[in-house]
């Protein structure tokens, strides 16, 4: 394991620098120590329960190992993001009739946070995959739903959602990319920016102006790699999230099948923030899994700083209540539902970050290292509280919410 | 022949937990500890499952004594791919006595009313290290035993088995109806899918109570006390090669 090798020379340098090396250890063996009021399990059914343990366990065997050389090297771990889909991961909520696992938000979001105590940044590209095979199994019609669904459920092909562009990120209403009718396809021209795996992904949802500005007038088309006038910009280099490559994905006269049209034009934004309601359960389900993992790695330093770690405890646990909360809430379609994954969002993204800051301070210098995982917790959850919406474009829908009298 | 395979597993302390005692010195503490399967049950699943999978038996039953918690350990091996399961109630101060002893009683009465083909176990538990349950449930049974098995194969009606000992491996072949107990290298368990997971809900689980097997679960043992090993004390510095000499002769040593 990477973290034993450094450790082992730094243990022979004296006994004053010795006092950490344990914590290596500590995330090596995946100490679950005892059962505490942070244990994620608590309340859950026994089915849920053994989802978790059953996804702790790939994290501990098949992520956790990997992680750092995944980030290192920026590796997209396709191999092990296939087995996880084997076991059901590539489509946790699409339905089983098209391959997926037909679960719940809630199931979902207890998956993706124990995930993401082995790999953050894969387990967030592989939430981003299952957002996007939702989104044509929930508004596509059947054709498109059996042409696509079954691989993206198994990760055969794997897809990025494409929302954002050079010029319009939180307005994302204001997207500029085109899409015009001419007989059966839309020639499609504009750029999308920051993509989630564009350029190793194979299919890829994309909103589009077909019509005249605003919301209304986009629709989500669905364009697979391969099609002539699809191209990548360069591979960007990132603080973290370094296991799932990013990029601009350009449209030149990119000619696209009516046929790959979700739904009818017009419906594209309305599509598009569906399924980030979702989305954004799951990032902050990511962003739980890595507070929960840091709290564990900072559990033995709890000498003169119990008081930090209670806190920091708190806060995991405020924060698991408000995305299962959030999860239950959409799975439920409350009238909440929207507001409720807005502010899970917020909340468990804001508070996970500084728990992981937090607990990278515990480590002192140790934490800056990058032979020890809390570093990357910390770059790799940093983003959660940028994309999918910014936490400011969280307040605003909050906000708007509580200001709209009913 | 049925074509049944019974598989005993063993809710045990979660393998990374760090175990503390309990201030009485009287056992482990267990409340609000991470459990799970025993590693060597999970094992011994696996191969059941695999050869049911090829074919070679018809159905696996999987067994576990103790009190509710052990549906949860049950429900694990279903996800696995078991058939079906069986829960033998056993609660309070008789689970905390329970030991190979009587739990061999428990399987050899269920082999035979279950007409069992084989009985796959776990080499030992992680918690006691007893490596006794098998054995005694094949002398009980008067079946032959293939123990610490890392490679199993069917040969009609008798089975060949690998067995890692001391001096390397050691192969056997013995008849069956026969009792085995998994080791380390027999297979590496499966994840159970998700899918799996929402079938096992599915699948039955029969409740039953040792004495309704006719089996008597007192202890012929008593837990006097459990200490932690001894703490690693510090060692002492010697200035000549003389001075060690005689510290060794002193401490008994040489």
């Amino acid at each position: 394991m990477a973290t034993v090798g450094p450790l082992a020379r730094i243990a022979r340098l004296g006994s004053s620098i010795c006092r950490n090396h344990r914590l290596s250890f500590n995330r090596s063996t995946q100490r679950r120590g005892i059962a505490s009021c942070v244990d994620p399990s608590h309340g859950l059914t026994d089915e849920q329960k053994e989802f978790q343990k059953m996804a702790f366990d790939f994290a501990t065997n098949e992520m956790a190992p990997h992680m750092s050389e995944w980030d290192q090297k920026e590796i997209f771990p396709v191999e092990t993001m296939r087995k996880a889909a084997q076991l059901g991961f590539g489509g946790i909520y699409v339905q089983p009739e098209v391959g997926g696992s037909g679960l719940s938000r809630l199931d979902t979001s207890i998956i993706f946070e124990a995930l993401s105590t082995g790999c953050v940044s894969t387990t967030a590209y592989i939430s981003i995959h299952n957002m996007c095979a939702w989104m044509i199994d929930t508004f596509g019609n059947n054709e498109q739903r059996e042409r696509f669904c079954p691989d993206l459920c198994l990760m055969d092909k794997f897809a990025s959602y494409c929302l954002t562009e050079p010029g319009s990120g939180s307005d994302a209403a204001s997207l500029l990319t085109t899409a015009q009718l001419k007989g059966d396809h839309y020639i499609v021209n504009g750029s999308k920016a920051f993509i989630s795996g564009g350029g190793d992904t194979d299919v890829y949802i994309v909103m589009c102006r077909t019509g005249g500005k605003g919301p209304k007038g986009i629709s989500c088309l669905v364009v697979e790699k391969g099609t002539p006038g699809l191209s990548f910009g360069k591979k960007e280099k990132k603080v973290g999230w370094n296991s799932q490559p990013t990029r601009a994905v350009i449209f030149e006269d990119c000619a696209v099948p009516v046929i790959n049209r979700l739904g009818e034009e017009g419906q594209g934004f309305n599509m598009a923030m569906r399924g980030l309601n979702g989305g954004r359960i799951n990032i902050a389900s990511c962003s739980l899994g890595a507070a929960h993992a840091s709290v564990q790695l900072a559990r033995d330093h709890l000498l003169y700083l119990q008081f930090k770690l209670a806190e920091m405890a708190t806060k995991l646990v405020a924060s698991r209540l408000m995305v299962r909360e959030a999860a239950t809430a959409l799975q439920e379609n409350r009238s909440d539902a929207v507001s409720l994954c807005s502010m899970a969002k917020l909340f468990a993204t804001d508070e996970c970050f500084n728990i992981c800051n937090d607990a990278l301070q515990m480590h002192g210098g140790y934490g800056y290292l990058k032979d020890y995982a809390v570093q990357q917790f910390v770059r790799d959850i940093r983003v959660h509280q940028i994309l999918e919406g910014t936490n400011e474009v969280m307040r605003m829908i909050i906000s708007r919410n509580l200001l709209t009298e009913s | 022949m049925s074509g049944r395979v019974l598989v005993g597993v063993k809710r045990v302390i979660d393998y990374a937990v760090k175990i503390r005692v309990k201030p009485d010195n009287s056992c482990v503490v267990t409340d609000g500890v991470k459990h799970s399967m025993n590693p060597f049950c999970e094992i011994a699943v696996e191969e059941a499952v695999k050869m049911k999978e090829k074919k070679l038996i018809k159905e696996v039953v999987v067994v576990s004594c103790g009190p509710q918690q052990a549906m949860e350990t049950i429900r694990t091996a279903l996800a696995m791919g078991a058939d079906r399961g069986i829960h033998v109630e056993v609660t309070g101060k008789d689970y905390e006595n329970l030991g190979p002893l009587q739990v061999s009683k428990i399987m050899a009465a269920l082999a035979k009313k279950e007409d069992a083909l084989l009985v796959i176990l776990g080499k030992q538990a992680i918690d006691d290290d007893c490596n006794q349950t098998g054995q005694m449930t094949a002398a009980l049974l008067d079946w032959p035993q293939g123990t610490f098995a890392s490679e199993l194969s069917m040969e009609g009606d008798k089975i060949k088995v690998v067995r890692e000992i001391d001096g390397g491996l050691e192969t056997i072949k013995i008849n069956t109806p026969a009792v085995i107990t998994a080791d380390l290298r027999l297979n590496t368990p499966r994840y159970a899918t998700l899918p799996n997971i929402m079938k096992a809900k599915k699948k039955k689980i029969a409740n039953m109570k040792p004495a309704d097997l006719g089996v008597d679960i007192t202890s012929r043992l008593e837990v006097l006390r459990v200490d932690e090993p001894a703490q690693r004390e510090a060692g002492v510095k010697v200035e000549t090669v003389d001075d060690l000499i005689a510290r060794l002769k002193e401490a008994g040593r040489i």
